[in-house]
C-alpha cells in the first residue's frame, strides 16, 4: 500500500470535493469575507459542514461559546471516526504519523480507508489524504479567485451546491435505516419550527443546531440503540479493546 | 468582522475540529463500550446535516422557486444513490435552468 496507490484512490474525493470547496468560498464571499479568509479555513480545518456553520458564524458576529459548542457538535462524528480508524489501523504507527494522520480524517477519507480490506500503511494514508486536501484547498482557493468576477446569476445556482451534497449524504442513509430516516424527519420538522415560529427564530443559527441535533438525537439513540457499530474492526484487531 | 474576529475565530474553529479528530486516533485506541454513546456518535451527523438543510436549502437561491426546483432534484437523485459530485452538479444547473426561465417570464 503505497503513497502512489493513495494518491489514486484521493483522486475521485479530490473531484468530489472542487464543486464543494468552490462554493464554499463562494459563499464566505458573499458574507463579506475577504478572498485570503476562506483560503485560510480551508488550510486549518479541512470539514465541510464544519466550516460553512463557523464561517456562518463568525460574519453573524457570534460569540465564542456559540462558535465553540457548534464547532463541536457538528465535528463530533469525527471522534466516532477517528476511534473507529484507530481500531482499524492498530498498534503499528507512531505518535507523531497519529497525529499529523488526524487532520485528514473527513467523512470521504474515512469512508475509502475504513473500506479497505488490507491493512493500511501510512504511505497509503498520507497519500490519500495529501491528494484530497490538494482537491479541497485548490477549489477554495479558485472560488475564492473567481468569486467576485462570477455574475450574479451564477452565484445564486452555486449556493445550493453546499446544501445538495449534505442531501446526497443523508438521503441514501435514510433509505437504507429507518432509524435514520425517522431521526432526519425529527430534526427537520424541529428545525422549520425553529425557523418559522416568532420568539423561536430569533434563535441564532448555531444554537438552533445545537438543540435541535441533541435532543432528536438523544430521543433516538434512546429509543433505538445501535448494535456494537466498530464489530468487524474489532474483531480483526483481536479484540483488544475490553472496557471502558 | 474586523481582522482580529476573523483571526480568532479561525483559531477556534481549526481548534475544535483538529481536538474532534485527533481525540481517536491519540487518545482512544480501545473501543467504546456504551451502547447510548456509541449510538449517539453513530445519529448524530445525520441530524446536524438534516437541520443545516432545511429549510434553508429553500431560501439558499435567488428565488423560492429555483430554490424547490434544485432541493427536489437533489432529494431524487440522492434517492437514486447517486454520488455527491452528481447530485451537486445536477442541483447546480437545475437552479441555474429554473432562474433563467423564471426570468424569461417575469
Amino acid at each position: 500500500m503505497k503513497f502512489s496507490r493513495g494518491v489514486k484512490d484521493g483522486l475521485p474525493i479530490a473531484l468530489g470535493y472542487l464543486p464543494v470547496s468552490f462554493a464554499y468560498a463562494i459563499t464566505a464571499l458573499a458574507n463579506g469575507f475577504p478572498p485570503w479568509f476562506p483560503v485560510l479555513i480551508s488550510l486549518t480545518n479541512f470539514t465541510g459542514t464544519g466550516q460553512v456553520a463557523g464561517t456562518d458564524l463568525i460574519a453573524a458576529g457570534a460569540g465564542v461559546a456559540e462558535l465553540l459548542v457548534t464547532m463541536l457538535i457538528i465535528n463530533i462524528r469525527y471522534s466516532l471516526m477517528s476511534v473507529s480508524l484507530s481500531q482499524k489501523m492498530g498498534g503499528g504507527f507512531p505518535l507523531w504519523q497519529r497525529a499529523l494522520l488526524s487532520f485528514g480524517v473527513t467523512d470521504e477519507n474515512y469512508a475509502v480507508c475504513i473500506r479497505q480490506p488490507r491493512k493500511l500503511t501510512f504511505p497509503y494514508m498520507a497519500g490519500l489524504m495529501c491528494c484530497s486536501f490538494s482537491g479541497w484547498l485548490g477549489g477554495t482557493a479558485l472560488g475564492a479567485l473567481l468569486g467576485n468576477i462570477l455574475p450574479d446569476f451564477v452565484m445564486s445556482a452555486l449556493n445550493i451546491a453546499l446544501f445538495a451534497m449534505f442531501v446526497a449524504i443523508i438521503i441514501p442513509a435514510s433509505r437504507e435505516d429507518a432509524r435514520v430516516f425517522l431521526l432526519v424527519a425529527l430534526s427537520t420538522a424541529a428545525s422549520c419550527l425553529f425557523y418559522f415560529t416568532p420568539v423561536l427564530k430569533e434563535l441564532s443559527q448555531g444554537w438552533v443546531i445545537i438543540i435541535c441535533a441533541v435532543v432528536c438525537t438523544t430521543a433516538v439513540a434512546l429509543l433505538f440503540p445501535v448494535k456494537e457499530i466498530a464489530q468487524e474492526q474489532a474483531d480483526e484487531t483481536g479484540g483488544q479493546g475490553g472496557g471502558e | 468582522m474586523t481582522l482580529s474576529d476573523m483571526l480568532f475565530g479561525c483559531l477556534i474553529m481549526a481548534a475544535v475540529t483538529y481536538a474532534t479528530k485527533c481525540v481517536g486516533l491519540l487518545l482512544v485506541r480501545k473501543q467504546i463500550r456504551n451502547r447510548f454513546l456509541q449510538s449517539f456518535l453513530y445519529y448524530i451527523p445525520y441530524s446536524v446535516l438534516a437541520v443545516m438543510i432545511f429549510p434553508g436549502i429553500l431560501f439558499s437561491t435567488a428565488s423560492l422557486w429555483s430554490g424547490i426546483a434544485g432541493t427536489a432534484v437533489a432529494l431524487v437523485l440522492s434517492y437514486c444513490k447517486r454520488g455527491l459530485l452528481v447530485v451537486s452538479v445536477a442541483s447546480i444547473a437545475t437552479v441555474f435552468i429554473a432562474e433563467q426561465i423564471i426570468a424569461l417570464i417575469a
